[in-house]
């Protein structure tokens, strides 16, 4: 049989996905007890129970400083400000996308800007906006936004403006007025795209988070990674990487999920 | 029987091309016209005229003795050959789509009352064109000829004073094709409607139509092809068949068949 054509079934493709990963993990596990065999204070690759230890104090007991539990603070300060920057992004990005979509005019007026801001690397308007916005929380919800708007809007414009013409002539001959095939004719068919695209997004949205938080913060995933590098504390490090992937994870899970569930139109084999 | 559809000189012109000219035409009500010709031929051009999706560079066409307005409107239906339904609305909402847009500017949905009138007649349509069973099933889920019987069913809920076809037959198997041919020479007679339809189809031209329009160009300068456009070559009227087989004896329409094919290619 051709190497093309094996293909696994449903079981053993869960099975299979499970392999690369355990070998990592066990990769990791085999190299540091190697190393703590030759150097019992080895701080590069701590061992699990290492990790567990220095976790423990960050999620049950409360800095003496702020009172607070340092490591669910900080999940929640990261998420509020990725929500809410994710949430500004979702709606002006609709907006304005269905806006150039529809309108063959806006589309030829403000294509050339949207364009143009797109290609900025939002990083380097950092500077801009802590000059502009401080250094709270403002600043790091606007580098989001800065960021990922600009493809959103352009990813939503284009694919309303791809409708079949065919679908917006027919509206026009039911009756529909601008307004109408915007509201019932592209909006619905808009909507999955977005949060495709939302889902596109998280991955850039978390990096820009994270400068930021690293930059200028006092609370926040990304602020801690940053602040015990400091000590070499890889057995803080790791466990908070993993616990953002296991975020980033959940946030794209629950937006597939989103989708299927609301516009199953859209998900079914035309 | 009045006329309907009245083209006067008609030309249409992108820049030094020439598409369509000279069409002069005069389409009664309640015919069945037919639009054949080699493909560049403006056939979809015409249609486009009519559908308003473009204005004619010079002359009038009229609708009802009024003039037409270059834009889509409620009195011209259409049906294409693919995508003239809704992915995103089930069987139902799209037939009811016209109903909410003319009567619930803002929202351009409906609640209560008025909507299970809607939705009664809508079923009502779809139960006419053989979709009484697949109210709720979404296009995905529907076969090409469904598809194209949802897309008719929609067409005729805005009660159109001419129903355009552009290949609506065009991407199904033969023996659907024969359904669909059935259905849409039942809906034009019960709904007493004015269909234009433009086909490859020679022998669906002939077996369907009251009336056949081939398009071709009259005159090719061999130097400049583009300056010399097209029109009705051929304008023939067909006395209707009786429904029952309604597509006619094969020998008659394959004669025909022939005869306009030996014309077209004397001409060019």
């Amino acid at each position: 049989m051709r190497w093309v054509n094996i293909k696994p079934s449903r079981g053993s493709s869960i099975l299979l996905a499970a392999v690369p990963l355990l070998l990592v993990l066990g990769a990791y596990l085999f190299a540091a007890t190697a190393r703590h065999a030759a150097n019992p204070s080895d701080k590069i690759l701590p061992t699990p129970a290492a990790m567990i230890t220095a976790m423990r104090g960050l999620l049950a007991d409360a800095d003496p400083l702020s009172g607070r539990l340092i490591f669910w603070a900080d999940t929640l300060a990261s998420l509020e400000r990725l929500g809410v920057a994710l949430g500004i992004c979702a709606l002006s990005a609709l907006l304005v996308g269905m806006v150039l979509g529809v309108l063959p005019a806006a589309r030829a007026t403000f294509r050339g800007l949207v364009t143009t801001i797109a290609v900025i690397p939002p990083i380097a308007l950092l500077p801009m906006l802590f000059i502009l916005f401080g250094l709270g929380e403002t600043a790091k919800i606007a580098l989001i936004v800065v960021g990922v708007t600009p493809f959103l809007i352009r990813d939503l414009a284009d694919h309303v403006a791809a409708l079949p013409q065919e679908q917006l002539v027919k509206a026009q001959t039911l009756g529909a007025s601008s307004w109408q095939l915007a509201l019932r004719v592209a909006l619905p068919q808009a909507l999955p795209r977005l949060i495709a695209g939302l889902r596109l997004s998280l991955g850039p949205a978390w990096v820009y988070l994270i400068s930021a938080e690293a930059i200028a913060s006092d609370v926040g995933l990304g602020y801690r990674i940053f602040l015990v590098r400091r000590y070499l504390s890889m057995d803080i490090i790791i466990p908070y990487v993993a616990w953002i992937s296991i975020l980033a994870i959940a946030m794209d899970v629950a937006l597939a999920q989103l989708s299927r569930r609301g516009f199953a139109w859209a998900h079914q084999a035309s | 029987m009045s006329e309907l559809l009245t083209f006067d000189n008609v030309w249409l012109e992108y820049g030094d091309k020439i598409v369509l000219e000279r069409v002069d035409l005069g389409i009664v009500e309640r015919s069945f016209v037919s639009i054949i010709g080699p493909s560049g031929a403006g056939k979809s051009s015409f249609l486009r005229l009519v559908l308003g999706q473009e204005a004619p560079s010079r002359g009038r066409i009229l609708l009802d003795g009024k003039l037409l307005t270059p834009e889509c409107g409620p009195d011209r239906g259409v049906v294409f050959q693919r995508y003239s339904v809704f992915p995103h609305l089930n069987a139902l909402r799209n037939v009811m789509f016209g109903r909410e847009c003319a009567t619930a500017p803002f929202t351009a949905r409906l609640f209560g009352a008025a909507r299970r009138a809607a939705a009664e007649e809508a079923e009502a349509m779809l139960a006419e064109v053989g979709l009484g069973d697949a109210l709720h099933l979404y296009p995905a889920q529907l076969s090409g000829g469904m598809q194209q019987r949802l897309a008719i069913a929609q067409a005729l809920m805005a009660r159109p004073r001419v129903l355009l076809l552009d290949e609506p037959f065009g991407a199904l198997d033969p023996g659907i094709r024969q359904d669909m041919h059935r259905l849409i020479l039942r809906l034009w007679q019960e709904h007493a409607l004015t269909v234009l339809m433009v086909t490859h189809d020679i022998g669906e031209a002939f077996g369907l139509g009251t009336r056949v329009l081939a398009f071709d160009k009259r005159r090719v300068d061999p130097h400049a092809p583009h300056r010399f456009g097209a029109t009705a070559v051929y304008d023939l009227p067909l006395t209707r068949k009786t429904l029952p087989n309604a597509l006619g004896p094969e020998g008659e329409v394959l004669r025909l068949t022939e005869s306009v094919i030996t014309n077209t290619e004397d001409s060019l």
